[in-house]
């Protein structure tokens, strides 16, 4: 599999089972992320791969299981350890998440001002370059409502990354950008990645994103509702034990037998 | 790790190349001089190419990220080249992320003068285009309202009933709440005044006629117009937010006949009846405070009975189904002409309020005129 094998893990996700009332969407998940990953977490539509981030982000509490992060669990920390572990997070959410009263500027001088010992002039400074480096440089007085779908995403990426987080996670972080600008974000999400050297978590389904950048991942089946693949995407295509896995990673409606 | 301050110097190596040595701990927590006393340095003598050296620093973050990107800009703009070495690892492969994109440059607007924004024809043509637009809105309910008559509109009964519910039923408390306390102070308001004449019985003449015509239609109407109108608002432009307004036009259905027709008949409908509801709980609470006063509730009873005429009712009536029409239009219109981000909606919402109360007072003062010199 990946050469990441040889680290520790960075976060340890631990027979998480995760449902709505009674109705169990996926049990049993276990799996490791390992420093400098670029993690992807796979599966079709509705298979609970953005609750499953939730549940890592401890936005909803898992029914069962516990997820771990450098050796701490999560959701038996105290508050307050819980508050110190979300600082070193960096996340863009499914619609970006900006706050559309607030000028990009001010977005991101949010978690500044809150966590940081900058001052007011020197938080301007460093608002500029979070948005440099996402090709926004100039667009501070901007409101999200103002500027593009593609831009949007980035200028969420550039919050995400202003406390130089050690643990990126994306939900759908390409979906609705055309092919150049997704792939344009891709590049972004590494270079910052390796720049920062920063490990990357997502959730997605566009198959060029998960082959060009991925290191390592997991897919979360519909049907037994449980992971039932972990590793190297690539990989994974062409030698997974599983049809449905090779099927879903060189989008086929059908299985073809004979590669198996 | 030494935490010695940030600093930098800059050095002449030679006549046209400088070198700008950093030095300490580029972290939150020091401040280092800002860039501008160097950019002021370099603006006077400028030189042909400027070297970065990082050897002296001991720790870094964005803060030093920032100061590199802002040097960069600036020799950018300035014309000189600009050059590192010894940099932390790291630090040039972020810097040719930041610098990848050139700075997005505002385009020149010239600034209208302000006092342009007085012109007295520009108001007129600002007023005169906000009314067109209402008149427009009116127009289109009206032929909606046309077109329902015939039978022939995309409004069903389902949503008109969901909104009755909502209009209504859910209202009662708050309704009898302002009700009851309205008629309350118009008895005290008139006990006190009436008693110096010794004709306090008169009590509940006021408080009939005062609610009947005035103040439990029109205290309703403000509730509605905080309850409902403002709903109204919130729920179109947060259709707009989500498309859902694009997505009926595209199907060739008017958002006129299948919003806003069943949200305003629904409270056209209901505002009556909660008019009714509002008079009766008025009368109510004028015949406590009355009986409070001295007077019995047979003598209040019967002498209110003496005051009470279909008239009265009927322009309390009359009030409330223009009352309920403009409160609709008001709330529906900021709705639908909502902008399409979340703080869009809370606009919205607002604009509805206050155009709701302004309309209900300006439409109350004008019913009373008309109906003063009809003598009715």
């Amino acid at each position: 599999m990946s050469s990441s094998e040889s680290k520790p893990a960075l976060i340890e996700v631990r027979d998480v089972t995760m449902a709505y009332g009674t109705n169990v969407i996926q049990s049993d998940l276990t799996f490791d992320i390992h420093q400098g990953d670029i993690f992807v977490i796979m599966g079709g539509s509705g298979c609970g791969k953005s609750t499953l981030l939730k549940h890592m982000l401890g936005l909803i509490t898992p029914d069962a299981g516990d997820i771990l992060y450098s050796g701490t669990s999560f959701y038996s920390a105290s508050k307050e350890r819980q508050d110190s572990m979300r600082k070193r997070w960096g996340i863009t959410y499914q619609s970006g998440g900006l706050f559309s009263a607030m000028t990009l500027e001010e977005n991101i001088t949010l978690p500044l001002e809150l966590y940081t010992e900058y001052t007011k002039a020197e938080t301007k400074d460093v608002v500029a370059y979070k948005l440099a480096l996402v090709g926004l440089a100039g667009y501070q007085s901007y409101y999200p409502s103002e500027i593009s779908g593609g831009m949007r995403k980035r200028a969420a990426l550039a919050r995400a990354i202003a406390l130089d987080p050690e643990i990126l996670f994306f939900d759908e972080p390409s979906a609705g950008l055309d092919p150049i600008s997704s792939s344009l974000l891709d590049d972004l999400i590494v270079q910052i990645k390796e720049s920062m050297g920063a490990t990357v978590v997502m959730v997605t389904h566009e198959l060029p994103s998960i082959f060009a950048i991925a290191n390592n991942s997991v897919y979360l089946d519909n049907i037994s509702r449980t992971m039932i693949e972990y590793g190297n995407p690539a990989q994974l295509r062409d030698h997974s034990q599983k049809a449905v896995v090779r099927q879903f990673l060189s989008r086929s409606a059908t299985a073809d037998e004979d590669s198996a | 790790m030494s935490t010695s301050p940030p600093g930098y110097e800059l050095l002449g190596e030679s006549q046209d190349e400088s070198l700008l040595a950093l030095s300490g701990a580029w972290a939150q927590g020091h401040s280092p001089e800002p860039f501008r006393t160097i950019a002021s340095q370099l603006i006077s003598n400028p030189p042909h190419s400027l070297t970065v050296d990082g050897t002296g620093i001991t720790h870094w973050d964005s803060l030093l990220m920032a100061f590199l990107l802002q040097c960069h800009d600036f020799c950018r703009t300035q014309g000189i080249a600009f050059g590192t070495r010894q940099l932390p690892q790291g630090i040039l492969e972020l810097l040719d992320v930041a610098t990848a994109v050139k700075p997005h440059e505002e385009p020149e607007e010239t600034p209208a003068p302000w006092l342009s924004t007085l012109d007295p024809a520009n108001l007129l043509r600002r007023a005169s285009g906000g009314t067109r637009d209402s008149l427009a809105f009116i127009g289109e309910v009206t032929i909606a309202m046309g077109r329902l008559a015939t039978g022939r509109a995309n409004t069903r009964l389902k949503d008109f009933t969901a909104f009755c519910y909502q209009t209504g039923p859910n209202a009662f408390g708050i309704i009898s709440l302002t009700s009851i306390l309205v008629g309350m102070i118009l008895a005290y308001l008139g006990a006190v005044q009436l008693r110096q004449f010794g004709a306090e019985i008169y009590v509940a003449d006021l408080v009939v006629i005062g609610t009947l015509r005035e103040m439990g239609v029109l205290m309703t109407a403000v509730v509605m117009a905080g309850r409902t109108g403002a709903a109204y608002a919130a729920q179109l432009g947060t259709m707009q937010t989500n498309e859902e307004i694009d997505a009926i036009s595209t199907m060739g259905i008017s958002p006129i006949e299948f919003l806003v027709l069943p949200r305003m008949l629904a409270l056209v409908v209901i505002m009556p009846l909660l008019t009714v509801y509002a008079d009766l709980l008025g009368i109510v609470g004028g015949g406590i405070v009355a009986g409070g006063m001295g007077i019995s509730p047979p003598q209040y009873i019967s002498q209110g009975m003496g005051a009470l005429s279909i008239t009265q009712v009927s322009v309390g009536l009359i009030k409330a189904v223009v009352f309920a029409a403009l409160i609709a239009i008001a709330g529906c219109r900021a709705g639908i002409n909502s902008g399409r981000s979340s703080a869009a909606v809370g606009q919205a919402a607002t604009t509805a309020v206050v155009t709701s109360v302004v309309y209900l007072i300006v439409a109350d003062a004008a019913i009373n005129i008309v109906f003063q010199q009809l003598g009715i």
